[in-house]
């Protein structure tokens, strides 16, 4: 099976129904996607296909259709996408494991809908659980980064 | 100057020592305190523990031994010794060190014992006390009890200031330059004509260098990174997936693991049968382990296939296996032969309530709950013939060290623990469980890197869940107010059964029985609160304010049943009847930031709680609207008393995630039980709070008190009473029983 993360193509034998997160972290050794519950339920294996969010752990391998992106390849320590950078601004991270899939969900949210209000931000960002609680910091980053999308 | 007076107590003095090209920072002599009479039994003269700065050619090194579990205890310890030792935290080292006896927790100790925090006796300061030489004779490595800036605060300053100073020494000794004339800034010692020494090319000047320990801590008001907003350590690893959790970690020739055990725990497990896993792909081993099986394959989820498909025979629940028994079982033990204390008894309760015509009783009930951090229990082993490396996330290094060192026959210094960040814990990794059957794997599989990850459902159904507890209260009120406020909370005790699989006694009264209940300070002229023991069922553990997690709502809520009884605003009855200054301010604080008092309209409700624990007072105020579709938590107002914020950017973060963890499992959390497994095994089923409920959290940190606290657990136990308080105000309904999803919507 073929693959495309970030940009490198990679290709590996796996069953048609390993999901996508475990191909990604134990097959391609790529670790920003986390696993948190395995039923897409808490969001932290969120990666993109084609620039829009999926839950990796319910993505069968046989069923990707584009290109991948996960929190790697968004941006790194030295070169920040716009919601890494609100996200460091804001300080949102405390055990920082869900912060993966939030940063992924809210940069494909941001990419459909640039102007979003408090309510669609807050629809949006439900799917993905936080245990320790940095939801307030995670509405204002979103909207830090979504003022600097617009103006740049 | 309550730094210089805590320290002399201490007699505290930091060394140093030479190492190959280098010098260690942080070794202490820990001298009899006279004072003290518990620590007459210990060895007169030096005690020589391990560093917290280490400098050597290459890098300056800070040495951060508590656990980092999200609430940022990584970059709070970095900081206090940065504030002395001028260093640039982005050009450092910052390494958790090994398991060791030199960062025992000189303050955790104090939390199991009958000491109110508002207590200024003799024997509450002989207390603490001896809490330190607890914490210290059993080099008790700990994170927990919201204790690591408390016990960290001087300590880690003084080593960053002693080192500091021997390097102006150093640097003196090789310019010829007198020390009062160099300064010294963002790791470098300063000449008087701007020349930099770097501190680590200082590092073996240092090493030959007398330390210098007569240094006097600098005044906070001369602070140029404690006191204000820092820039977490981690932020930026955190903010592009490039930091590395346990479940992250990765060695050359690793294979991957899951188990699986009797979710009755404990109960074993009495055979199994592979067979559907012959053929199936990537499956190395199947083995047995304590009371379950493990996989071993060459991928988690192929180890995760592989191990629903083993036929296991299970071993009976060795406790009451339904919640309806559990209950009733808790029920049953509020008798005297169950009694575990009384710390709290005041006045003549009995005759309070004899005498009244009017009694207020009720029962309320809170459930166990799950710890369920986001990054499930996970552990990478490798044992060779004599050494065993283990990379985790744990809060109990030197336990985990033990306990591997007696599985596998090694000498403790063979065992290697490597401490990793950890996906949230909120108490779960007090526990080596999970590291044990790592190593237990690892004994069958020796030579070869083994990576252990539960399954969510594994790691739901196999906490060590919060315990539940039944209170039943009674209290007598008159127009002046509150008279008699019995409470008496029956629980299991969490001391002994954390203590117990630590092979640690657990002697006395559990105080976590009735903590945050029996040691508030409010003076009702009859006040008792009792403690009942609920013999051992499904063990149980501490889950994030440990006691004071469920003992808050059962405090609160029934003093808010009581004022509404007298009709009395349960606002004006606290201050009236609150004995603690610090206490009262911050109650004074929340009605402020609150405006406590005005009209919120029709369909709407606000509710006051407050909880003194780990001797923080932290009053909050929730703010409800009853909707057509639920209940509404619009906003929460929070004031917490600390003494001193160190960063307030990451203080509000605690905080405010506090009382979100504490509102949250308020609403929709249990575990209940069938057949001794918890029914609950996924997000789907326990959720607690998502981001469209997330209120507006006001927070305020107040600074009048002179001892330095901690913020990760108190904003928790107020929650649940708060909201709860609310939802009566907005509608009439009075919830004893939590999760409140039992009884009403949330929006």
């Amino acid at each position: 099976m073929k693959f495309t993360v970030n940009g490198k193509d990679h290709e590996v034998e796996v069953e048609d129904d390993m999901p996508l997160l475990w191909v990604l972290r134990d097959e391609l050794g790529i670790t920003g996607p986390k696993y948190g519950c395995g039923i897409a339920q808490c969001g932290a294996c969120t990666v993109h296909v084609d620039g829009v969010s999926v839950r990796s752990c319910q993505l069968a391998a046989s069923d990707v259709d584009g290109e991948i992106t996960t929190i790697e390849g968004l941006g790194g320590p030295g070169a920040l996408h716009a919601v890494q950078a609100a996200w460091v601004d804001h300080q949102v991270a405390q055990c920082g494991y869900c912060q993966s899939g939030q940063i992924m969900q809210a940069a494909s949210f941001l990419d459909l809908n640039p102007d979003p209000t408090d309510a669609q931000i807050d629809a949006a960002m439900s799917g993905n659980l936080c245990r320790c609680g940095t939801y307030p910091r995670i509405r204002e980053a979103v909207k830090t980064a979504a003022n600097r999308l617009k103006a740049s | 100057m309550k730094t210089l007076k805590t320290i002399a107590r201490r007699s505290f003095l930091v060394g140093s020592a030479a190492v190959v090209g280098g010098v260690v920072f942080g070794t202490y002599v820990y001298k009899r305190d006279v004072e003290n009479p518990l620590e007459a039994g210990l060895a007169e003269g030096e005690v020589t523990f391990n560093p917290f700065v280490k400098i050597d050619a290459d890098a300056v090194t800070l040495i951060t031994p508590r656990a980092d579990v999200g609430q940022g205890a990584y970059s709070v310890q970095a900081h206090l010794i940065a504030e002395e030792l001028d260093v640039d935290l982005t050009q450092v080292r910052i390494e958790p060190g090994p398991p060791s006896a030199a960062y025992y927790n000189g303050v955790v100790a104090a939390e199991g014992m009958p000491i109110a925090a508002t207590s200024d006796t003799f024997l509450a300061r002989t207390g603490r006390g001896a809490a330190d030489v607890v914490g210290k004779v059993m080099g008790l490595q700990l994170t927990g009890g919201s204790s690591t800036v408390p016990d960290m605060y001087d300590r880690l300053r003084m080593a960053g200031a002693v080192a500091r100073e021997t390097l102006v020494a150093a640097a003196s000794m090789h310019t010829g330059i007198a020390a009062h004339q160099l300064r010294t800034g963002a790791g470098a010692v300063i000449l008087p004509d701007d020349t930099r020494l770097a501190y680590t090319d200082l590092a073996e000047i240092a090493a030959g260098t007398d330390v210098v320990d007569n240094v006097v801590l600098r005044d906070p008001a001369s602070w140029r990174h404690l006191g204000q907003p820092h820039m977490r350590t981690d932020i930026l690893a955190k903010s592009t997936g490039t930091q590395v959790y346990g479940i992250d970690m990765k060695l050359e020739g690793m294979v991957y693991a899951t188990t699986r055990t009797n979710p009755a725990l404990g109960g074993g497990i009495l055979g199994f049968d592979a067979t559907a896993t012959d053929a199936m792909r990537g499956v190395k081993a199947v083995l047995q382990i304590t009371g379950g099986i493990a996989v071993v394959a060459d991928n988690t989820w192929r180890a995760f296939q592989a191990v629903q498909a083993v036929e296991c025979d299970w071993g009976p629940s060795p406790y009451p296996g339904s919640s309806a028994q559990q209950f009733a079982a808790v029920a049953a033990s509020f008798s005297q032969d169950h009694q575990d204390s009384q710390f709290k008894d005041e006045g003549d309760v009995e005759a309070a309530v004899e005498a009244a015509s009017n009694v207020k009783q009720a029962e309320y009930r809170i459930p166990y709950l799950a710890h369920a951090p986001l990054e499930p229990m996970s552990v990478v082993v490798k044992l060779t013939k004599n050494r065993l490396d283990i990379w985790t996330g744990t809060q109990i290094p030197r336990f985990v060290q033990d306990g591997a060192a007696g599985l596998t026959g090694l000498e403790k210094e063979q065992v290697h623990v490597h401490a990793l960040m950890s996906g949230g814990s909120f108490g779960r990794r007090l526990e080596d469980d999970y590291v044990r059957q790592a190593v237990e794997i690892a004994m069958q599989m020796p030579d070869v890197a083994i990576k252990m990850v539960w399954s969510r459902e594994e790691d739901m159904t196999h906490d060590f869940p919060r315990p539940l507890a039944i209170a039943r209260a009674r209290g007598v009120v008159s127009a002046d107010g509150v008279q008699a406020f019995d409470l008496a909370i029956a629980s299991p005790s969490v001391t002994e059964s954390s203590l117990g699989r630590l092979g640690q006694p657990a002697i006395g009264p559990d105080v976590a029985i009735v903590a945050g209940a029996w040691d508030q300070p409010f003076a009702i002229p009859n006040y008792r609160v009792t403690g009942y023991r609920v013999p051992a069922m499904v063990p149980v553990s501490s889950w994030r304010s440990v006691g004071a997690s469920g003992n808050g709502f059962l405090h609160e809520s029934f003093m808010d049943e009581l004022c509404f009884e007298a009709g009395i605003d349960p606002l004006a009855e606290r201050l009236r009847l609150c004995t603690h200054d610090l206490s009262r301010a911050v109650l004074e604080e929340v009605a402020r930031m609150s405006d406590w008092g005005s009209d919120l309209g029709p369909g709407r409700g606000r509710g006051l709680a407050f909880t003194l624990a780990f001797g923080v007072p932290t009053a909050q105020v929730v703010e409800v609207s009853d909707t057509r579709d639920g209940i509404r938590i619009d906003k929460v107002f929070v004031a917490a008393e600390v003494g001193r914020l160190l960063d307030p950017v990451n203080f509000e973060a605690q905080l405010s995630g506090g009382v979100i963890w504490g509102l949250g499992h308020a609403m929709n959390c249990e575990l209940t039980y069938k057949d001794g497994r918890a029914e609950q095994d996924n997000f789907h089923a326990f959720e607690a709070m998502r981001l469209y409920q997330t209120p507006q959290i006001m927070v305020r940190g107040l600074e009048n008190g002179d001892q330095i606290r901690g913020i990760g657990e108190p904003g928790v136990p107020p929650a649940a009473p708060a909201l709860g308080n609310a939802i009566f105000a907005a509608t009439g309904m009075r919830i004893r029983e939590l999760p409140f999803s039992k009884s009403v919507d949330f929006v």
